[in-house]
């Protein structure tokens, strides 16, 4: 395969990086000025790229890199939630007086530069492109926690992130290394081929740091610790950034490399699979109910929905893994929304403000808002008749397909407490005397659009997108077996 | 037709239950009441059809209801003579008392729901009436319970009006366990719930045995006895009687629909039905002889004692309900459906002039604070007093008798007629009974029509005139009642020395007295018009058409009876009115002088034989002990515990762990991956 073909498969990379470097040369001119016309310009190509997912697919790179309906699928997610994560922030930076909280052209580039290292995650057939892209991707996020730089619990966030996401990267190399060792391969057909053959000593090792290691991407328990101080602490644009389109990333590259490349080890790698699921739900479940902060809250509820999109990935099956990708395909949208959400919680100045307990009667000020809330906590909680039901029983029916009685059944009852604090929030909302203070109005249009749109989608409505979700979710991960 | 008979009742039901208050009282009174009267007037042609043998007993089909395996039951409705008979007395006393209602309910603010409930109740009963199998009437059977549940409640901001309520409701709990039981066996037994099916399979079941709860019994007799426990609760039979008395708390026209002529004749009509099952074995006859006539002596008696009126017409209910069920139990079924046809009238008339006294009192129902009312309620009184007359059976042999005279003495000689031991003992308690029938009932009439007014004493009479003297118009404990006062007495301040307190009692609106009217006919010629084809040995083989089990030779002998057997019930009833005239009206100190001498039997009576205090003591606190011991220790001593709170404790605990965990510190983060890294390793390697 020559080279133009290979790139001609890797198409909607290309577009995002060169977009990426002409748009840095942009900012380079133009200066802080130019951040609203670099911000929709990467919106467009975000979109030029999604389009470009509508290429042929193959093997590209000889293998490197593998262009399918399973790396479209995730693309097509990343690209939604990276386009909006660029959408929603011009309006957080902004303040009342017309000054801005330090929002610079170069943070829609960098979510460009992550999005091209999520490409390459979920398309790489080898665990050297896979590191790639991973590092391009991490790189480009610890900036971005840290992207108001004056602000200290910013800056301590993207330290944080960096000093343990260094330390995972270790981990994870430490894998590959053992797994090059003792496989002679870094290709995914190669180490399937080296794992059929019976799992030695070495090779069951790099299996468990390459998932300890992608496990830190995904923040499944125990390797979450950062998750909660790092979502508090980054600007709430780049939290709704990291609560969806790397979690999306990371679970789909974590699934091709347990089903492409480890599959022959599957009993191996689902014993740690059904631990994180398991601990994460758990986790994620009792850590937020004593949350005052509502991102803190949102990130446990993050570590919550992983464990159940990993109860989907511990049946291996094809049917478990479109559980999982429709799983990512809602939370995405719920997240969003909740964020969006979040985001109007701000005083008259125009300053975020985080405290639940600010929530408090929000229904008689703003009824709009309220609804939403109420809609993507309900949603979250998995109630029906709310979109958020669906992948959860899809996740659990594909356990319980499996045989995995007891991990469908904690499952189940870790949503129940996961029910209480999201609910716990719309009682605050609705049935709280309210407090003094008062949110400013919403008068943006793309933040009610978003939200508006999401509401939509996961209200029973959403329910009529399931015969389409279903078959894609169903192809996507057909073309992984 | 008799679709339209059964279901009108439902409509309106629906329509005024459902519309409430956004279709307002008036249409929903006129819709109600309307349905009753239609139905009414397609129910007589059909009695009188049957009456005049143009009619031939058939089903029409409504729909299919349950097809399980053997199990095929129908919804249709059968007619035949007995349904004829329960149809005009159901219809005909249900749309009096719809029309009643619009006068005794007047001031109350949920009229549309009180009607709804009538209409609802009336359905049910109709479709009890109308069932050609045992599970369709045993619909009717629940149905007829709730809507009687819901009517005793009614004013169910009144403590003692839902107690009553429930206690009604648990208490026929009792009886239908019973009757389900029997409906269970039956289809075990004969592997069909069809009645006609299973009466005509009975005489060959007659004599095999069954096995029930380790023993064998008679196939027929169980079967016989468990259905006849559920008649018992329905009908308030000695055992089950408890909740009737205290369904008083219901509104008057309640009392008088379903607590006096139509509900509690359910458990009679449904032995008369099955009276061909009965008839199979002597031994559940003997308790249906021996269980009807212990309750006759026992309600007669303590309905000898009570003071509130309502209680004293309630236990003659009972009493009365006695009557026919021995009448039953000796085989005289015809007699017993003739007594309650009669029986229907003259109790609803009674009822209904009782509540047109107690609308004129003010909502009194204590008889030892009328007196004198006969001037002053003149339409009243005469109802009353016809009423009376038909349930004393005052009548002349060979020439005229009210309703009563006929049917209850039929019985008498039935009884005796039957020749059999406990036909014997149902005759001397049945003209005991009527002794003290005779007595309660003129007693009821003496103290509330003659003598002195002994009002001033009553708090009910005390507020109406306080009321209406417009100092405050408000909620008095009364209002709730529906009533208000009666504004129009101007000099109510008079002399308080005649024993009016001033107040002057009212007749009631012609929607009351029209119904009384009515009834009033009923019990004056209900007898002397029906009774050749009820009773007589020929005719009523025709009329009946074996819709009951006719014993044409008991009949014959009915009539043989010596001359002192038929004169004995009008010789104890004379002997009763006397009694009465000189205890109540004659000499009025001897009622206190006869309770001071005998303190411990009137003790006994007026406590209803100590009846509800033994209940409470074997059923109803050991019940409750144990619920409150699962309560207490089994469900929040130990589910709730460990269950749901003990999660919900350890969940918030978890959760401060890991609030503790969560540091903040970099290096307790990584040592915690680090620390899952090698747990997972050292799993992976030992698993």
């Amino acid at each position: 395969m020559s080279y133009a073909e290979s790139l001609s498969l890797t198409l909607s990379e290309v577009i995002l990086a060169a977009g990426a470097l002409v748009l840095l040369l942009v900012a380079g001119w133009a200066g802080d000025k130019a951040t609203r016309l670099i911000s929709w310009i990467a919106v467009v190509l975000l979109a030029v790229a999604g389009l470009a997912l509508l290429g042929p697919a193959g093997a590209a790179f000889g293998g490197q890199y593998q262009a399918d309906s399973f790396a479209a699928f995730a693309k097509v997610l990343i690209y939604f939630a990276a386009g909006a994560s660029i959408l929603i922030a011009p309006r957080f930076f902004q303040l009342a007086d017309g000054s801005h909280m330090g929002l610079r052209a170069e943070y829609p580039i960098l979510i460009l530069l992550a999005c091209v290292g999520m490409g390459m995650m979920v398309s790489a057939g080898d665990l050297l492109s896979l590191y790639v892209g991973l590092e391009l991707n991490s790189l480009a996020a610890y900036v971005l926690a840290s992207f108001m730089r004056s602000d200290q619990r910013s800056a301590e966030a993207g330290l944080k992130y960096f000093v343990l996401g260094a330390l995972a990267s270790g981990i994870l190399l430490y894998g590959i290394s053992l797994v090059y060792g003792f496989t002679g391969t870094t290709a995914f057909d190669g180490i399937a081929k080296a794992y059929g053959d019976g799992v030695s000593m070495g090779e069951l090792f790099g299996l468990v740091f390459v998932f300890a290691g992608l496990a830190f991407k995904v923040s499944a328990v125990p390797f979450h610790m950062w998750t909660p101080d790092v979502y508090e602490g980054a600007p709430t644009p780049v939290t709704t950034f990291f609560a969806s389109a790397p979690k999306v990333a990371a679970l789909c590259m974590a699934i091709r490399v347990a089903v492409v490349a480890m599959g022959p080890a599957a009993h191996q790698w689902q014993q740690i699979v059904i631990f994180a699921a398991l601990a994460s739900t758990i986790l994620g479940g009792v850590a937020a109910i004593n949350q005052t902060n509502i991102k803190r809250l949102l990130a446990y509820s993050s570590i919550n929905n992983v464990g159940f999109a990993l109860i989907g990935l511990a049946a291996g099956t094809q049917q478990g893994i479109a559980a999982v990708l429709t799983y990512l395909a809602v939370y995405v949208v719920m997240t969003i929304g909740s964020f969006v959400c979040v985001l109007q919680m701000r005083d008259a100045e125009g300053r975020p403000i985080e405290a639940i307990s600010a929530l408090a009667g929000l229904s008689r000020s703003r009824p709009g808002l309220s609804a939403a809330f109420a809609i993507f906590m309900f949603s979250l909680a998995g109630i029906p008749p709310l979109f958020g039901f669906w992948p959860k029983f899809l996740v659990f029916d594909a356990a319980v397909a499996v045989g995995l009685l007891p991990l469908a059944a904690v499952g189940i009852a870790t949503s129940v407490i996961g029910a209480f604090y999201y609910i716990k929030i719309v009682k605050i909302i609705y049935f709280d005397e309210p407090g003094e203070e008062v949110f400013a109005a919403n008068n943006n249009v793309v933040e009610t659009g978003l939200m508006l749109l999401t509401a939509l989608a996961v209200s029973p409505i959403g329910y009529l997108a399931i015969p389409v979700l279903g078959q894609l979710s169903d192809r996507a991960a057909g073309s992984l077996f | 037709m008799i679709q339209l008979i059964v279901f009108l009742p439902l409509l309106a039901a629906i329509v005024a239950g459902l519309g409430n208050r956004t279709i307002g009282n008036v249409p929903a009174k006129l819709v109600t009441t309307g349905a009753l009267f239609a139905s009414c007037a397609l129910s007589w042609p059909i009695f009188i059809s049957f009456l005049t043998g143009g009619a031939h007993a058939h089903v029409v089909p409504v729909l299919d209801f349950i097809r399980s395996g053997d199990l095929s039951v129908d919804w249709s409705l059968r007619v035949d003579t007995l349904t004829s008979v329960m149809l005009v007395v159901v219809t005909t006393v249900s749309a009096l008392v719809h029309l009643y209602s619009w006068g005794y309910m007047s001031e109350d603010d949920s009229q549309p729901r009180f009607f709804a409930y009538l209409s609802l109740f009336t359905f049910a009963m109709l479709m009890l009436v109308t069932s050609d199998n045992l599970v369709q009437m045993f619909f009717g059977w629940e149905g007829v319970g709730l809507a009687s549940y819901l009517l005793i409640g009614f004013w169910y901001k009144k403590p003692s009006a839902s107690a009553a309520a429930i206690k009604a409701f648990v208490v026929n709990r009792v009886g239908d366990f019973g009757f389900s039981l029997g409906i269970f066996g039956t289809f075990l037994v004969f592997g069909t719930v069809s009645i006609p099916a299973i009466l005509a399979a009975s005489p060959d079941m007659a004599g095999s045995t069954i096995g029930f709860l380790g023993a064998r019994f008679d196939v027929m007799t169980l079967l016989c006895l468990l259905l006849f426990i559920g008649a018992m609760g329905k009908s308030a039979q000695l055992g089950l009687h408890t909740w009737l008395p205290d369904a008083m708390e219901g509104p008057t026209p309640v009392s008088a629909l379903i607590h006096a002529a139509t509900m509690v004749t359910a458990g009679v009509f449904m032995v008369c039905r099955l009276s061909p099952m009965f008839e199979t074995s002597e031994t559940a006859q003997h308790v249906v002889t021996y269980v009807g006539a212990a309750t006759a002596l026992f309600a007669a008696t303590v309905g000898t004692t009570q003071f509130d009126i309502k209680r004293v017409i309630a236990y003659s209910t009972c009493s009365q309900l006695g009557y026919m069920f021995f009448a039953a139990g000796v085989g005289a079924y015809n007699a017993a459906m003739f007594h309650l046809f009669t029986h229907a009238f003259f109790k609803a008339l009674l009822f209904l002039g009782a509540g047109s006294v107690i609308h004129a009192m003010h909502h009194e129902q204590d008889m030892r604070y009328y007196g004198g009312l006969r001037k002053h309620i003149p339409l009243t009184f005469w109802a009353m007093m016809a009423g009376t007359l038909a349930i004393t059976g005052v009548g002349v042999l060979g020439v005229f008798g009210f309703a009563g005279f006929y049917s209850k003495d039929a019985i008498i000689e039935a009884t005796f007629a039957s020749g059999s031991e406990s036909g014997g003992i149902a005759f001397a308690v049945a003209v005991f009974a009527a002794l003290l029938t005779s007595f309660y009932s003129w007693r009821l009439v003496f103290l509330t029509f003659y003598g002195k007014p002994r009002w001033e004493q009553s708090e009910h009479i005390q507020h109406a005139v306080h009321d209406a003297h417009g100092h405050d118009h408000d909620d008095h404990a009364h209002a709730a009642h529906g009533h208000d006062a009666h504004d129009e007495h101007d000099h109510a301040h008079g002399s308080v020395s005649d024993g009016t307190a001033g107040y002057h009692p009212h007749e009631s609106p012609w929607p009351m007295l029209l119904p009384l009217a009515v009834l009033t006919i009923g019990a004056i010629a209900a007898g002397y018009v029906f009774h050749t084809p009820f009773l007589d040995a020929e005719h009523g083989a025709a009329f009946w058409q074996g819709s009951l089990a006719f014993d044409a030779h008991l009949m014959h002998a009915m009539h043989e009876v010596p001359m002192w057997v038929k004169m004995s019930a009008s010789a104890v009833m004379l002997t009763g009115f006397v009694i009465a005239w000189f205890a109540y009206v004659r000499s009025p100190g001897i009622p206190a002088a006869f309770v001071s001498q005998f303190r411990i039997l009137h003790d006994f009576l007026y406590r209803k034989w100590y009846f509800d205090e033994l209940y409470d003591v074997i059923f109803v606190k050991p019940a409750f002990a144990i619920g409150r011991f699962l309560w207490k220790r089994g469900d929040e001593g130990t589910i709730d515990r460990f269950g749901p709170n003990g999660v919900a404790a350890l969940v918030v605990s978890g959760s401060r762990l890991a609030g503790r965990l969560q540091s903040g510190y970099v290096y307790s983060y990584a040592l915690v991956m680090l620390l899952g890294l090698a747990a997972a390793a050292t799993w992976a390697m030992v698993g």
